[in-house]
């Protein structure tokens, strides 16, 4: 086995230096009648060559976003990674340490982290972010139940808008926290919020751009949250928006969660992503997860340390502000090798090419008769109205090889009337060709 | 002589500064296609004015994240006896799979009848975990050990729930890990430290008295933190059976007995199991984890969504549930599938017989150092241990040595510490974790090294400790500082 050092003699020197007869000696504190005599049913060793050789044909019967025309956003976004990027997540000094405990030895880590949570800062036009959560969807769950002990409220307002995987997630961390949750429906139409907000909300959670992909200014909202003495939470599924776009903390947001994959992270069939979380300096102790702060060392140099941790469980236990321990490091460490690649001009540039590539696809497809459109505004990903149910028309695209979006009903299967809406996305990896192939299919498809 | 260079950098250890410091004026290190300039559809909503974010050339850039993982100790540069944390060599045919375009491009919402090898893929790990522990279920999302506690935790409370059972209390021991009462927490229950005995382990008579009718479960790392066999855990999961309560265990030292018990035959309910830690998907410095929850058969109808099925020859994924029993959904989308490609991976490349050798590799690792150790560090509780070992400071109590400064002085003898002043009923503990993938000698010269330090401990050398680490990237940081005015990003207007 060739991961395994240990030589049969070495293992017979070992156990003599040990004292021990045989290894079964050293499992001799297991009860005997629970022992494994025989080796499980699995397959035996295999070498790299065969490994190799299996997982290939597994991955050879997928369709995906390089071998087939691809129009899937709806959270996870097909996007450039630089070359760069997966270079240098894959030195063995970054994949292979560990949380950065010892700082004199992993300030590597803390570095770039101090420099992550200062791009997250930036973007979202926050003043502080940690060092990741998992994902948009738990880092939103992670900000309502946050919202309410800045608070000490037990309502939360979730909007319509708002992704079913992040309203989900949102329901099930809060299950038992004793916190009612007010959802509004998912509709195309503009859901009014501002009626929902009492004396007694936490916060309102809303997106931008939305689920449907309407763009939205929340100010009057946050002014509305902030008069009542409650907070607005704002997500964004699509962090290549804030290249574009005026900034959540711009808007008077308290906390801002984001899916921060399409930046450094490849689309992985859905995982692993990197969760954004930021807020203001005054609730930063109300935070969950990791921070990296400067210090000075022995010597005053400068330097970086995981810090505030009494928030955390390792030393908070049961009174600690979240359970999040492993977070997302090294999609983290991805995320920001790619924002810095980008950098402030690049990452316009490439906002400004999600934003054409996407209006020329709806240009595209809203020419077909019988599709229409009901957003006004939208950054790289638009909903479609189609006059037949979006779920067959996304099969039969497929059947010609072809991704062409995301039913809405896959999240709501019961609500009709959202049975003809497709979520249609693009970006700067979108060709006229792949545009083409999608608009003569649906045409052909709803002919 | 001055140690100060004109630069600041230290032979190959270089002072690298922020990215921000490096900006070079509206350089972008990825060329770009230059935009039409069509007008915007954004329904109002202004654009952004700057951001702030630094303007760098590629070389620059790779230049400056090279240096800073130089700074770095990794599992890839020495032994990393980190208890409890299981930092195992990372083989590379993981990173090379997880990149097959079919498993790195595919869309988490494609239709399920495109993406039939991710589908066989999770299903195939979850077979594989599901045999090993001798469970009847597997949820595959939580995205890393307590996110899986949480789960757990979850499908427990709708158990209880749908038997019309409320409990309100879990049993934690007082060796757990941190995220067992925190997760218990999350799900709004009170949490009850069980003590442990003289011998390391659950005190019996004491979980005894404290197991009652509002017990919902107790939540068992096993090996516990102390690197022991709990030795009465039949026992334990008998009594919290016949009180109606659920037995949780924290699989985070699953790597001690994969292929030589099944916790399910230890009478576990529920286990997550750290992907990142067993089965070897890299840590990343921090993350990202992967934490599936097996599950008994009574509990498997709780487990969250989404979930697959095979139908035939065809896999599906089952996003809503018909029942209404699922407690929800974890996250966004699958699960991790990077740490799944990557564990199946490794979990093929050693097999049946390979995972059963990893995990007795591990215990006589473990048991050598062990045995190498006893006299110059005090062993709280004696072995056999299981694939961590545990000692502490309290001989070096004359010497004015403790724990922290043998850590220390072992990143100077170029080492990671042990995990130190865990577990927390040991004053002083050192938990080493030497893991299967080190070799006799690497172990050899690590023990060498221990003892050394323990000898100029009781010698009464304490320059050599107090001052270390003197020849690290960085001597001891000032996190009492850090805490007292945090400095959590940067900003241009402050001296670099």
């Amino acid at each position: 086995m060739r991961y395994l050092p240990l030589t049969d003699s070495d293992r017979a020197a070992m156990l003599e230096v040990v004292g021990a007869r045989s290894i079964d000696d050293l499992y001799g504190d297991v009860p005997q009648d629970v022992w494994c005599e025989e080796l499980l049913d699995l397959p035996l060793h295999q070498g790299e060559i065969e490994v190799e050789r299996a997982l290939s044909a597994m991955a050879g019967r997928n369709l995906h976003g390089a071998n087939a025309p691809f129009f899937l956003g709806c959270g996870a976004y097909r996007h450039h990674v630089p070359a760069a990027v997966d270079a240098l997540i894959q030195r063995g000094e970054f994949l292979t340490s560990y949380t950065p405990y010892q700082p004199e030895i992993s300030q590597g880590t803390l570095q770039m982290l101090f420099e992550f949570q200062t791009m997250v800062a930036m973007l979202t036009g926050m003043e502080v972010a940690n060092a990741s959560m998992y994902d948009g969807a738990s880092a939103a769950a992670e900000a309502v139940l946050m919202a309410s002990r800045v608070t000490r409220r037990r309502r939360a307002v979730v909007s319509g808008g708002l992704h079913p995987h992040y309203r989900d997630t949102v329901a099930t961390y809060v299950r038992h926290a004793d916190l009612d949750v007010v959802t509004l429906p998912t509709a195309v139409e503009e859901t009014d919020l501002e009626s929902q907000i009492d004396g007694s909300t936490a916060c309102v959670i809303v997106q931008t751009p939305d689920f449907f992909g309407r763009l939205h200014d929340f100010s009057a909202l946050a002014e509305s949250c902030h008069s009542a003495g409650a907070l607005l939470v704002v997500a964004v599924s699509e962090v290549v928006s804030l290249g574009l776009l005026t900034p959540p903390g711009e808007m008077g947001a308290d906390i801002v969660v984001c899916e921060g994959q399409s930046l450094g992270n490849s689309l992985g069939f859905g995982g692993p992503y990197v969760g954004l979380f930021a807020t203001r300096i005054r609730h930063v102790r109300q935070m969950p997860g990791r921070l990296a702060g400067e210090t000075v060392d022995a010597d005053g140099r400068r330097g970086w340390v995981l810090t505030l941790s009494t928030r955390e469980q390792h030393i908070r236990r049961e009174k600690a502000t979240s359970n999040i321990c492993t977070n997302s490091g090294l999609c983290a460490l991805a995320f920001t090798i790619h924002l810095a690649l980008l950098g402030e001009a690049g990452l316009a540039r490439l906002a400004s090419l999600n934003h054409e590539a996407a209006q020329r696809t709806m240009e595209r497809l809203v020419a077909i008769e019988g599709v229409s459109t009901p957003n006004d505004g939208f950054f790289n990903e638009f909903t479609l109205e189609l006059p037949r149910p979006a779920r067959d028309v996304v099969d039969g695209l497929a059947e010609r090889g072809i991704l062409g979006g995301v039913p809405v009903s896959r999240f709501e299967p019961e609500n009709g009337a959202l049975a003809n809406l497709m979520l249609v996305a693009a970006t700067e990896m979108t060709t006229a060709a792949e545009i083409d192939t999608l608009g003569d299919a649906l045409q052909e498809i709803l002919s | 002589m001055s140690d100060v260079t004109s630069g600041g950098h230290r032979g190959l250890v270089m002072d690298e500064p922020l990215l921000f410091e490096l900006d070079s004026g509206g350089h972008c290190g990825v060329d770009l296609p230059e935009p039409e300039g069509k007008a915007r559809r954004l329904g109002g909503v202004k654009e952004r004015q700057s951001i702030g974010l630094p303007g760098v050339s590629e070389p620059e850039v790779i230049r400056h994240f090279t240096r800073l993982s130089q700074k770095n100790y990794a599992i890839d540069s020495g032994l990393y006896p980190l208890g409890s944390c299981t930092m195992k060599h990372n083989p590379r045919i993981n990173e090379k799979v997880v990149r097959l375009p079919g498993f790195a491009m595919a869309h988490p919402l494609q239709p399920p009848a495109t993406v039939q090898g991710c589908l066989e893929l999770i299903a195939t790990l979850a077979h594989w975990l599901t045999t090993l522990t001798g469970m009847q279920g597997v949820a595959m999302s939580p995205a890393a050990g307590a996110h899986g506690e949480f789960a757990g935790l979850m499908c427990i409370r709708a158990a209880l729930t749908a038997r019309g059972d409320a409990r309100r209390r879990i049993l934690v021991p007082e060796s757990a890990h941190g995220t067992n009462p925190a997760t218990a927490a999350l799900c709004d229950y009170r949490v009850d430290t069980v003590p442990c005995d003289a011998r390391g382990r659950v005190d019996l008579a004491a979980f005894e008295r404290a197991l009652d009718d509002d017990v919902a479960a107790l939540m068992l790392t096993n090996p516990n933190t102390c690197g022991l066999f709990e030795t009465d855990i039949m026992t334990i999961a008998d009594m919290l059976h016949s009180s109606g309560a659920f037995l949780y265990a924290d699989g985070a030292n699953f790597n001690a007995i994969v292929g030589r018990v099944r916790p399910g035959d230890l009478g576990v309910d529920a286990m997550h199991i750290n992907l990142h830690k067993t089965f070897s998907t890299p840590h990343g410095g921090g993350g990202p984890g992967s934490g599936p929850v097996v599950l008994c058969e009574e509990l498997v109808p709780f487990a969250p969504l989404p979930r697959i099925e095979a139908d035939g020859d065809v896999w599906r994924l089952i996003e809503h549930d018909s029942d209404g029993l699922a407690f929800g959904r974890l996250r966004s989308f699958h699960g991790q599938m990077g740490m799944f490609v990557r564990a199946l991976a490794y979990m093929m490349s050693h097999g049946a017989d390979g995972l059963r050798q990893v995990a007795e590799d591990a215990v006589l690792n473990a048991n050598y150092v062990l045995a190498r150790l006893s006299g110059a560090y005090n062993v709280p509780f004696p072995g056999p241990c299981m694939h961590e070992c545990l000692f502490d400071d309290g001989n070096l109590k004359d010497t004015g040595i403790s724990t922290l400064d043998i850590a220390k002085a072992m990143i100077d003898e170029g080492y990671h510490p042990m995990t130190m002043y865990f577990p927390l009923i040991v004053h002083g503990a050192m938990l080493i974790e030497p893991t299967e993938t080190e070799s006799r000698q690497s172990i050899d010269r690590f023990c060498d090294v221990m003892v050394h330090l323990a000898e100029e401990a009781r010698k009464g050398n304490q320059d050599l400790f107090h001052g270390a680490p003197r020849f690290a990237p960085w001597r001891r940081l000032d996190e009492t500082a850090a805490a007292r005015r945090p400095v959590l990003t940067w900003a241009p207007d402050r001296p670099a």
